[in-house]
């Protein structure tokens, strides 16, 4: 997979990107480029765009303005290097699979059509298992998983996709603690191997610790760079207190003439 | 609501038969008669009847378990109303009943009706379930006036056009059977091909959608598919009810199974189940019309695994839950057992019903009901004419577990959760009964292998345990009994 080592594109480039979210714009000129080994949280208050942010970013809405690039090309050409880890709400947990079906469906896409899982595929699930320690849970329809272990088989199955460039939407959202801790050390891991992670992220308080890099976000992008240099009072007022009233009214105005 | 009502129906309907066999007359014999003909396969039209059902079960079950798992039930139900229109202009085409024309325009005219229910979300405010009950009112409403007019000026040729209304299969032709072959072939395969698809994106078209499938594609694949299939059951099982056949076997097969290609395959087998049958009847009783019939059939299905799925069924869950109860009962009475020994320090064998009687506050009719239930699951044996119990190895070794959890809790909860003595017990009662062995080892060294409950008295050991065949086979008096250390 990594294989370009020699001449390496950014992992992820976004350039005046301006996206709508039901015809309504909620992210303007977002220019962000994240360099290869980064573990980034992208941080700001309800509605400021954070999951439009990766969706976009992984070519799943319309662009009002602006392109996206993943390791130098369209993101279309490269989705098989980018992982996917989607908000836990957004699935039915009663459906007829066991966790072992989910983790595999982090491989189907480098099956492609008409392939099935083969041995080699099962074994890579099992070790994404093993590693956030639902092995022995393989076996077991999802629906009787708590929250935690419904977020870890979310985590495993991205880690099954073997990608370089990941998004994971609100992976600590309504997990406790342990689980918590552990995806916090694979996810440092993940860095650790040169992978890049774009992380969103809802606590301001563990923020500071779980990242290196922050991405300040409220329909605009605040601020972007190294955690220590901006997080400080005034970005994060900024980011949180101040919206700017007449870029949401225009939103507003916008989204209901769009309708 | 339905399925109840349907079911009621499904007794009213029966005896009607066999009634006629116990009056014994002529009608025996010829109901005999019609099952045997039925069973021999000669006439060609219960032949294609039969066939025909099998495969509508077939691809009904496959595509209503998708239908089911994506919540698109309600959209199954509008778009098997919407073909209506379709069947009467097929007709019209050229004045027949012919297969591919019916079977053309009453595609177009599902999937006209699809597309408006997508019109009316995306253009307007209104929301799905708004949508879907107009386009399926306004398309069936056509669709009745047209038939109507339909009956009223055509000649001979409009034969068994009223059959899709409630659906006929005696009204199958070898064309029909063919054409239901070739979509029914094509959605097994289709569906065996594409599964891993199908399965990611009907659970998370998000994720789907982010490795690169293309899940609007696959949706619209799958739609027609249902499309046709509702189109090649129209016939047998009738505009009204088809639905029905698409989500009832699957319906049933989801309450059974927790992983998709078995209910896939439950589900196929409960449509063919229902078809088959719907067919048999209707051909026992020639003015029925099958699509009732098969519905009934499957309702049947499902409602007997709604009551006695293995996991999920009513009458499991009961039963499960009465023997839970029996067995907190039996492990009370050992309880009290343990009880009374503990009370004269373990010395002499026996527990006597009235010591029993006495602990649990009960009559001794009570407690020797509960004795011979201990008797029959060889917890304890009973004595000189029933009047006294002696625990066997295993009653004791129960018992001194039921002691052990009742302590060890209510020690872990007056000293690690802080709660005052007199406030443990009752939540003792409940946890004894379910502590497995892990916890209770983790209990036992949280609390030091603690040998005192919060009330002074001794908590059993793994020695207790053990001993307990040496114990109840030995000598009266044997050291060991309670706490050793």
């Amino acid at each position: 997979m990594s294989e370009e080592n020699a001449k390496t594109p950014v992992p992820l480039e976004l350039h005046d990107l301006t996206v709508s979210y039901h015809k309504r714009p909620v992210l303007w000129g977002v220019d962000v480029e994240v360099t290869a080994g980064q573990l980034v949280g992208v941080i700001g208050p309800n509605g400021a765009g954070k999951s439009t942010l990766i969706k976009a970013a992984m070519g799943m809405l319309p662009l009002n303005s602006g392109w996206v690039k993943v390791f130098g090309e369209p993101v279309e050409k490269n989705l098989q290097r980018v992982g996917y880890v989607p908000q836990r709400e957004s699935v039915d947990w009663d459906f007829p699979v066991s966790v072992m079906d989910v983790v595999l469906m982090g491989r189907y896409g480098h099956l492609g059509l008409f392939k099935r899982p083969a041995k080699s595929d099962r074994e890579k699930a099992r070790e994404c298992l093993e590693k956030v320690k639902m092995l022995p849970y393989a076996d077991r329809q999802i629906s009787n998983l708590s929250g935690g272990q419904q977020q870890r088989v979310f985590l495993a199955r991205a880690l099954a996709q073997e990608s370089d460039l990941y998004f994971m939407d609100e992976p600590f959202a309504g997990v406790d603690a342990a689980t918590e801790t552990a995806i916090v050390a694979i996810l440092q891991e993940l860095r650790k191997q040169g992978k890049t992670l774009l992380v969103v992220h809802h606590d301001l308080t563990t923020a500071r610790e779980y990242f290196d890099s922050l991405l300040l976000l409220n329909m605009r992008v605040v601020a972007f760079g190294p955690t220590k240099a901006i997080f400080n009072q005034e970005l994060l007022q900024r980011t949180y207190g101040g919206r700017l009233t007449i870029l949401s009214e225009v939103a507003e105005a916008v989204g209901s003439k769009a309708d | 609501m339905r399925y109840g009502f349907l079911f009621i129906f499904l007794g009213l309907l029966v005896p009607e038969w066999v009634w006629a066999e116990r009056i014994g007359d002529i009608s025996e014999t010829s109901a005999f008669e019609q099952a045997r003909r039925f069973f021999s396969f000669q006439d060609p039209a219960v032949r294609y009847a039969l066939v025909g059902s099998i495969l509508l079960g077939i691809s009904c079950g496959l595509l209503g378990s998708f239908l089911v798992v994506r919540k698109m039930a309600l959209f199954g139900d509008t778009l098997s109303h919407a073909v209506l229109p379709g069947v009467a202009l097929g007709f019209l085409w050229n004045m027949s009943k012919d297969p591919v024309a019916i079977f053309v325009g009453a595609t177009l005219a599902g999937l006209l009706g699809g597309a408006m229910v997508t019109l009316i979300k995306q253009t307007t405010r209104l929301k799905e379930d708004t949508a879907l009950g107009l386009v399926l009112a306004s398309f069936f409403a056509i669709g009745i006036c047209l038939l109507t007019r339909i009956q009223n000026i055509s000649t001979g040729s409009k034969g068994g056009l009223d059959a899709y209304l409630f659906g006929q299969a005696a009204s199958l032709g070898r064309d029909d059977v063919i054409l239901m072959a070739i979509i029914t072939v094509l959605a097994v395969l289709l569906i065996a091909i594409f599964y891993k698809e199908l399965l990611l994106t009907s659970f998370d078209a998000a994720f789907a959608r982010a490795a690169g499938f293309p899940v609007t594609m696959i949706h619209y694949v799958l739609m027609l598919l249902l499309a046709f299939s509702v189109v090649i059951a129209l016939q047998a099982v009738g505009v009204v009810l088809v639905s029905a056949m698409l989500i009832t076997p699957a319906a049933a097969a989801y309450l059974l199974t927790d992983r998709m290609h078995v209910m896939l395959l439950l589900a196929s087998v409960f449509g063919v189940t229902a078809g088959a049958a719907g067919a048999f009847f209707s051909f026992m009783s020639t003015n029925l019309p099958t699509g009732p019939l098969m519905v009934m059939g499957a309702s049947l299905v499902f409602v007997l695994a709604f009551l006695f799925g293995p996991r999920h069924g009513v009458v499991s869950r009961w039963w499960r839950r009465q023997s839970r109860s029996a067995q907190i009962q039996r492990e009370n009475t050992l309880k009290a057992i343990y009880h009374v020994l503990e009370g004269r320090s373990f010395e002499g064998e026996g527990v006597s019903l009235r010591e029993l009687a006495e602990k649990r506050r009960e009559t001794i009719d009570e407690v020797r009901g509960q004795s011979r239930e201990l008797k029959t699951h060889q917890m304890a044996t009973l004595h000189e004419d029933g009047d006294s119990v002696h625990l066997t190895p295993e009653g004791w070794q129960r018992a001194c577990e039921i002691v052990r959890n009742h302590r060890l809790w209510e020690l872990y909860l007056t000293n690690e959760a802080s709660i005052a003595p007199d406030h443990v017990h009752d939540d003792a009662e409940v946890i004894e009964h379910v502590l497995g062995e892990e916890t209770v080892r983790q209990l036992e060294r949280t609390l030091n292998h603690a040998t005192k409950d919060p009330h002074g008295r001794p908590i059993p050991g793994l020695m207790d345990l053990k001993l307990g065949g040496q114990i109840m086979g030995g000598p009266a008096t044997v050291p060991g009994y309670g706490r050793t250390t």
